[in-house]
């Protein structure tokens, strides 16, 4: 009994409350982000934004939260049922297992697998699967156009994300997080790559579906997109994985090019500020630049979404591997493996 | 138990753990709730009409198009993937290999963009 205890529960337990402890604060942060970007917003639109509910109206996305959980969950007669439920819980699902593997400080890590960027591109990936789902089971016009589109440009815009993942690779040598954010102990790639930090950025600005390219759910047109046929939970459940993204690809940005949990400067007065601090700022940071973009780009066209994704940014990004991979080659800068 | 699968257990823990609350939540709802469908609130979303026909159609073909277009180049990421990690060990040998390979994608790009496969006008 005593082996049963320590060598299956207790770690099991340890992990379960790391888990917890990463999921947790991602779920309540969502919230904030919320706020986050309707105060921004509002700011830069000259409004005050919600105020009302809590101090500086701080708790109005809980009060959201609890009177959307209380509505009654609609099934349309015509969706396919198990599908159409499955859906925003494929969803959340894939926005919050992509977690597990991000790393907080040194060390701070739920799972700290040897591929871990690949893990991360690949539950990304997946994100479009509930998308779909909820498109085609709901059996009516608008969800099924808003997915369809939201999967055309998630699909075409994961390439060019593809390819930018693959030359931070090159300059570091290994697939794991951790070793990335070490790698840029000296600069953040942001600097030597900077035109795939960019490429990056609106890269995951299309991948979230997000403004400019919100075309999935462009009110005027669809609606709400994939999400029209949703109500009660069912809905938070899509609009929490949504949020978990856009959070998630900061993240994302912050490890791959700047640095993740690294100070700026490596002296005095920004090494006092511990790492996961750093990293928290960076992903602020970037989520303002979201919300920035947002209040700032009117929407894009479809076609010329599709334009930038496959004639602009894939043929760009394809060009800066084979010339990244020749500079480290024949000036022989290549990380020994 | 394996090293390596050992390092894969949280992330089969975390999975197990967040279905389970995703279902749970969608349970509670709808059990917390009292449902009063009717046949009107349960119709497919409309302006005020019945939708015409099934929406399990015909939709553009251009969709189709850029899913077999993403298939070949999100393979060709897969195969960069360990490319660019072992660069170290291969070299320049490495790098005209793949330099090759890359060219004749490029190839079947131009030729994609050529036939107007990227157009959507």
């Amino acid at each position: 009994m005593a082996n049963f205890w320590i060598d299956w529960l207790a770690p099991f337990l340890i992990i379960v409350a790391q888990i917890l402890a990463v999921a947790l604060p991602v779920a309540v942060s969502v919230a904030f982000v919320v706020y986050f970007e309707r105060k921004v917003f509002a700011a830069m639109t000259l409004r005050r934004g919600p105020n009302v509910v809590g101090p500086w109206g701080v708790l109005q996305s809980f009060a959201d939260f609890i009177k959307i959980f209380f509505k009654e969950t609609i099934i349309p007669t015509g969706a396919n049922k198990v599908v159409f439920l499955a859906a925003p819980v494929v969803t959340f699902i894939l926005a919050f297992i992509a977690w597990a593997v991000v790393p907080f400080a040194p060390g701070w890590v739920i799972a700290d697998i040897n591929v871990g960027i690949l893990y991360l591109f690949a539950v990304s990936s997946l994100g479009v699967y509930g998308i779909v789902m909820a498109g085609w089971a709901s059996n009516s016009r608008y969800p099924f156009l808003g997915a369809l589109r939201s999967a055309a440009q998630m699909v075409s815009y994961e390439v060019s994300m593809g390819f930018v993942i693959v030359t931070v690779l090159l300059v570091v040598g290994s697939l794991n997080l951790s070793d990335i954010v070490k790698a840029q102990e000296t600069f953040w790639f942001a600097l030597p790559l900077f035109p795939m930090f960019i490429i990056f950025f609106i890269s995951a600005l299309a991948e979230t579906n997000r403004h400019p390219f919100d075309l999935p759910e462009a009110e005027s047109e669809l609606v709400a997109g994939y999400q029209v046929e949703y109500s009660a939970i069912a809905f938070v459940l899509f609009f929490l994985a949504e949020y978990a993204n856009m959070i998630l690809m900061s993240a994302m940005t912050a490890i791959l090019f700047l640095g993740g949990w690294l100070p700026p400067f490596d002296i005095a007065p920004f090494t006092w500020v511990p790492g996961p601090i750093w990293f928290i700022l960076k992903i602020v940071f970037l989520l303002f630049v979201f919300v920035w973009v947002r209040a700032t780009f009117p929407r894009y066209r479809y076609d010329q979404l599709m334009r930038l994704g496959w004639k602009v940014f894939l043929p760009f990004s394809l060009l800066w591997v084979v010339l990244t991979a020749g500079v480290l080659v024949f000036f022989d800068l290549l990380p020994q493996g | 138990m394996d090293d390596l699968l050992r390092e894969y257990l949280p992330i089969m823990i975390f999975i197990g753990l967040v279905v389970v609350l995703g279902v749970v939540f969608i349970a509670a709802s709808f059990f917390a709730v009292e449902q009063h469908p009717d046949a009107e609130k349960l119709s497919t979303y409309e302006c005020g009409f019945e939708p015409f026909e099934d929406t399990r159609s015909r939709f553009d073909v251009r969709f189709y198009l850029v899913a077999l277009l993403f298939i070949i180049f999100d393979l060709e990421v897969a195969f960069l993937f360990p490319w660019a990690v072992t660069l170290g060990d291969t070299g320049v040998f490495g790098f005209w290999s793949m330099f090759i390979f890359l060219g004749v994608l490029t190839v079947g790009f131009v030729y994609e963009w050529k036939k107007g496969a990227l157009e959507w006008e």
